[in-house]
């Protein structure tokens, strides 16, 4: 059965940065919610929540051997810490900002 | 052979380290200080003769374990030589000598400074794709990834302290381990192995707790007081990375693993100048109390070309922010912003959208959300702040003073002005091949 939780309820993260692009580390707590992580963190839901990118500027890696999602978001650091004008130029605290993403769920 | 962590970054916490020098029993402390742009600010520092070529904080990071480590012999090997490694050993040395351990050696890597090496019309640059020649009035630094020949040449030479400067942070571990247990050079498993380690010990807190603590689910114990971790590696590589018993911080599998992925892009292919480190493989288990093993990476041959990291003239950042607060503050934030903004155009004939605009508090960690999001609740009091990047420095100034001006100005009861102008370095980047560089060691005694 599907439900839409809080992405931080299941998962931590931590985020990033290399040039230009985003890394977002997403682990869930129980390792048995690998599929379920990987099944609710697309690269759509999260292009949509990190303000309407482009389809082709988010990819996912999942890494199941070592239950992980790795999440590369590309060009969205506003040419990266050392050219951006934003108060968090290396993006670091979005980690934090993705665990408030709504996902839909697989309830085993 | 046990490698302690005793800097992830150049403002870190020197306590730390003394502390793991002073308990560790430790082989080698890495001290890794170097981000992408602290070569290009040593290098302007030292051109205009306002500073060191080296990294600030080095020599009161070494005065604080040297004597210690020397005791125990424990060798110390550090990135902080910057833009300038060797005048970074001529200092170290004084520092040994001052507190009287004349027989300081001090090794000393160069070489990875390729500026005037460079072929800029036929280096490409990795993030625009662009010749680097268009970038030619604008560069101040260009330095290549190191990686662990030059250490091991140093290495041979016995010293107490090695002083690079830009090598890869996994380098300054990998290097002792593959001097000490003899590994090929072509032994890409053994490679990835120590990179690995290295990997993980080079943000040092970030293994150990920090950067990973939320108060409230992920509980890190002493936060105040954290460790910075260490690793025991054996000579098939693995390895088990723990902290002191009686310092802050956790060890175990979550912390691990964020950091073993933490700024990997393609974690099948991780790109060092030692070996290609497919990260997947690794293996993490919690062998004891704060205790993780770390075994298991597999490598592939390592990449032809160098990575060249290059710092460009960034110009002129001015920044200003105001607050408001109580019933209405969105409101008079948001106006001030439309003023600021009409008056970039109007008065200085400028285009607003060249403005960085932030609330503090609602968007400034999510800029793509604009100012003016329907969905934005009001809160208690919020903080506008204004950012403009120039060559011109005339421009930043005038930013900080319209964002001042608005005390008289501008809305209501906006409090708290804080205004800088900065210059600043912009990084791109390139890549080189092998034979353009040469890296050299020196001894200083």
């Amino acid at each position: 059965m599907s439900v839409t939780v809080q992405l931080g309820e299941k998962a931590h993260c931590r985020f990033g940065d290399k040039g230009d692009t985003g890394l977002f580390i997403v682990i869930p707590y129980d390792p048995q919610d690998f599929d379920a992580l990987v099944a609710g963190v697309t690269a759509e839901r999260v292009s949509q929540y990190l303000g309407q990118l482009a389809a082709d500027q988010v990819s996912c890696r999942p890494c199941p051997e070592l239950g992980a999602l790795v999440v590369v978001v590309r060009g969205s650091l506003r040419g990266g810490v050392t050219a951006s004008l934003a108060l968090d130029a290396h993006g670091k605290t979005r980690s934090g900002y993705l665990l408030g993403m709504s996902v839909s769920w697989n309830d085993g | 052979m046990r490698l302690g962590a005793g800097a992830g970054f150049a403002g870190d916490r020197i306590d730390p380290a003394v502390e793991l020098v002073a308990k560790g029993s430790l082989d080698v402390l890495v001290f890794e200080v170097l981000a992408e742009r602290t070569i290009a600010l040593a290098q302007r520092r030292r051109r205009s003769g306002s500073g060191t070529g080296f990294d600030g904080r080095l020599t009161e990071r070494i005065d604080a374990v040297l004597p210690a480590a020397i005791r125990q012999q424990t060798r110390i090997i550090t990135n902080g030589g910057a833009a300038d490694p060797q005048g970074a050993g001529i200092a170290i040395r004084d520092v040994a000598r001052q507190v009287g351990l004349p027989h300081c050696r001090v090794a000393v890597v160069t070489g990875d400074d390729v500026l005037q090496r460079l072929d800029l019309e036929a280096c490409t640059v990795l993030e625009t794709g662009e010749a680097l020649a268009a970038y030619r009035e604008r560069l101040v630094s260009a330095n290549a990834y190191l990686g662990i020949t030059p250490l091991l040449a140093a290495l041979h030479t016995e010293p107490n302290v090695i002083i690079a400067g830009r090598t890869t942070d996994a380098a300054l571990f990998l290097a002792p381990l593959v001097h000490a247990f003899g590994w090929a050079k072509d032994d890409w498993d053994l490679l990835a192995r120590g990179s690995v380690v290295g990997h993980l010990l080079e943000c040092a807190g970030q293994l150990t707790g920090g950067y990973f603590a939320d108060g409230v689910r992920k509980h890190v114990p002493n936060l105040a007081q954290l460790g910075f971790p260490y690793a025991d590696v054996w000579a098939d590589g693995s390895a088990v990375v723990s902290k002191l018993p009686e310092a802050g911080g956790r060890v175990d599998r979550a912390t691990c693993l964020e950091q073993l992925l933490y700024e990997v892009e393609d974690p099948a292919r991780y790109l060092t100048p030692d070996v290609v480190v497919d990260v997947r493989s690794v293996r993490l288990e919690e062998v004891g109390p704060d205790a993780v093993q770390v075994s298991g990476a597999v490598g592939q041959p390592a990449p032809d070309t160098l990575k060249v990291s290059l710092g460009i003239d960034g110009g002129y950042i001015g920044t200003g922010a105001i607050s408001y607060a109580g019933p209405g503050c969105l409101a008079r934030a948001q106006l001030a912003a439309d003023i600021v903004q009409q008056r970039w155009a109007r008065v200085y004939g400028r285009d607003p959208s060249a403005l960085q605009m932030d609330l503090i508090g609602l968007t400034s960690c999510t800029p793509w959300r604009g100012l003016h999001a329907p969905e934005m609740p009001e809160p208690p009091e919020v903080r506008l702040r204004a950012a403009v990047r120039a060559f011109d420095r005339r421009i930043a100034v005038d930013l900080a003073r319209e964002i001042e001006s608005l005390y008289t100005n501008g809305p209501a009861g906006g409090g708290g002005v804080e205004t800088s102008v900065r210059d600043t370095i912009a990084v791109i980047s390139t890549l080189v091949p092998r034979e353009l560089v040469d890296p050299q060691v020196e001894v200083l005694e």
